[in-house]
């Protein structure tokens, strides 16, 4: 997910100066791409020491915090854009987060490894759990603790009300706007709330 | 991603990094008088301050940092001829350190009512050529922070690259970005507060009965009488010092060792535990140099900080004043200044779309944890420095 046609595809999505939340914002490479390169300001928000370290190295706003334990950092609508870049896999109460990625953000990005592409699909009908190049662990020591699909994430946004600006997937750093729940291993999600 | 030279470990293998280099004291003497939030004034006071690194060309590499309740102006390196007599920040501040003294001018001063040089309740009123005692006025955060900005006007530094604090010095730290707005680019708070809570004040309060109650204390003028309310000193520094461990590092530390043999002595009076003497160790060593009155001063000063009580208790409308870019550190095991209250400067920063960043330490040391050098925290404060460091115009001499 770090690579750069990845990256780029995101941030395309993104207005220029917007104002910009990045949960699960790694070393912070994504923010600095938007600040640098489309004028946006926000922070990023990290677990992890090390990124939290990165982050500051690279001039990014950064605010190391546990998203399990919720936004409350952060006002209704205090964003353009929240992103949740290959967050919500790891989060036990990924809906809690998501509808807290829509409190505070007037709209969101979530983009996820989707379960359904259909080298999963192959691996399971196989009998085994997938271990591929977006999906590098084993069963047992992963840290994908929710895997969903492209076509699960559309349920969920419906069931809390999210108005879908834009779905489509990618593979490769290239858009899959066909059969994404198939032909993608990663889905994207550009969404509003009411 | 990370480069060799700012790796934390890599200080080790810089020149420098284990013989510090030779600090010197100054004095400067201000005799116009300092307004003091408490109402009256104070004049004719001496600021006792060191300086490290040379100020560059156009002043703008000035690093100013505030000093806690038991500390001082020699923040950095040893005295000539003073093997061991290390600054309090020394593992943080110095030649290719964190806060890298060959890039930042860096300025540390004694503040007012302090007991290490500044002019505190053991010198004479100018009025009355008598020694202050408990007449020295009370002096707040705000106080302070105005006498170093008279300091740094004499220095030729009129604004501060950054301004650098941990617990009581990261309260000043915060109050220079709402008193002198325009003359901070940074603030590094570090195991702070926006102000105390209930408990905290209680403890304050319990260390000050101790002193004041000490019958050598003498309403504050034990000078006159020759002697030294020891006893008060002892107890509230062993309070303090209770509130600056975690629980866990003090049982790491003392467990249940008895300080003689195996078996307990069955004494209700004699030391028997290991943690005993520790605390009577730190207390009479404390009691040696400290003065009773800064003790009562220097807690209230911590008592009476709140900037947001002017705004109603709003915190977020009370740093809508701040400018600067803040980096804020906790620590996990920070119980005295724990990390829910640098969020809630936090919070408020972000309230105001201020540029901050947060990182809380899980270190195990408690409150004691910010005088301490531990990879994570010094990794952040140095990547942080370095950024400052890149927006300094270019230093005159080739790196």
């Amino acid at each position: 997910m770090s690579d750069r046609h990845t990256m780029h595809a995101i941030a395309r999505r993104v207005p220029h100066g917007a104002r910009v939340l990045d949960l699960g914002c790694g070393d912070g490479s994504l923010l600095a791409h938007l600040q640098r390169e489309r004028g946006c300001t926000g922070y990023g928000v990290e677990i992890d020491d090390a990124n939290v370290l990165a982050c500051v190295r690279q001039g990014v706003n950064v605010v190391q915090l546990n998203l399990e334990e919720g936004l409350a950092l952060f006002g209704d609508n205090a964003f353009d854009v929240v992103l949740q870049i290959d967050t919500l896999q790891h989060l036990r109460n990924a809906e809690v987060m998501l509808r807290e990625t829509a409190r505070v953000g007037r709209s969101g990005i979530v983009a996820f490894p989707n379960f359904a592409h259909w080298p999963n699909r192959l691996s399971v009908l196989r009998g085994r759990m997938p271990v591929t190049r977006r999906l590098p662990y084993q069963w047992y020591d992963t840290p994908n603790i929710r895997v969903g699909t492209f076509k699960d994430f559309e349920v969920l946004a419906t069931k809390n009300r999210l108005r879908i600006l834009d779905a489509f997937g990618l593979q490769d750093g290239r858009e899959v706007r066909r059969l994404p729940n198939a032909l993608a291993g990663t889905a994207v999600f550009h969404f509003e709330h009411d | 991603m990370a480069k060799a030279s700012t790796d934390p470990a890599s200080f080790l293998a810089m020149p420098g990094f284990f013989m510090s280099f030779i600090a010197t004291p100054q004095f400067l003497h201000f005799a116009d008088p300092l307004p003091l939030t408490g109402g009256g004034s104070i004049r004719d006071y001496t600021l006792a301050y060191e300086t490290y690194g040379t100020l560059d060309a156009d002043g703008s590499n000035a690093v100013l940092v505030c000093h806690a309740l038991n500390a001082s102006h020699h923040v950095a390196g040893v005295y000539e001829g003073q093997p061991r007599s290390e600054g309090w920040w020394d593992n943080l501040i110095g030649p290719g350190k964190p806060v890298d003294t060959n890039r930042f001018f860096v300025i540390g001063v004694n503040n007012l009512g302090s007991c290490f040089g500044s002019t505190g309740p053991m010198h004479k009123h100018p009025d009355t050529g008598e020694i202050y005692g408990a007449d020295f006025p009370v002096v707040t955060v705000e106080d302070w922070v105005n006498a170093q900005a008279r300091l740094l006007d004499r220095l030729g530094v009129r604004q501060l690259a950054a301004v650098l604090g941990g617990s009581l010095g990261g309260m000043q730290a915060l109050s220079w970005t709402l008193q002198y707005p325009d003359r901070v680019r940074h603030a590094v708070v570090v195991a702070s507060a926006p102000n105390l809570t209930a408990e905290n004040i209680a403890f304050n309060e319990v260390a000050r009965r101790a002193i004041v109650t000490d019958p050598d204390f003498h309403g504050g003028h034990f000078y006159r009488h020759g002697v030294v309310p020891k006893r008060g000193l002892r107890i509230a520094r062993m309070i303090g010092h209770i509130t600056y461990l975690s629980d866990d590092v003090m049982n790491e530390k003392f467990g249940r060792q008895l300080r003689e043999g195996l078996a307990p002595r069955y004494s209700t009076q004699d030391i028997e535990f290991q943690i005993e003497s520790y605390l009577r160790y730190q207390g009479d060593k404390f009691s040696d140099y400290f003065d009773a009155n800064t003790y009562l001063l220097i807690t209230r000063a911590l008592d009476y900080f709140d900037p947001a009580l002017a705004h109603g208790g709003n915190l977020t409308l009370a740093l809508a004043r701040a400018t600067a870019r803040f980096l804020l550190v906790s620590f996990t095991t920070d119980w005295r200044f724990s990390p829910g209250r640098s969020r809630e400067i936090v919070k408020a920063l972000l309230d105001n779309r201020r540029d901050v960043s947060y990182a809380e330490i899980d270190a195990p040391h408690g409150h004691d944890a910010f005088l301490l050098d531990d990879a994570r925290y010094h990794g952040v404060i140095a990547s942080y420095f370095q950024r400052i460091a890149h927006e300094l115009p270019a230093p005159e001499t080739a790196p």
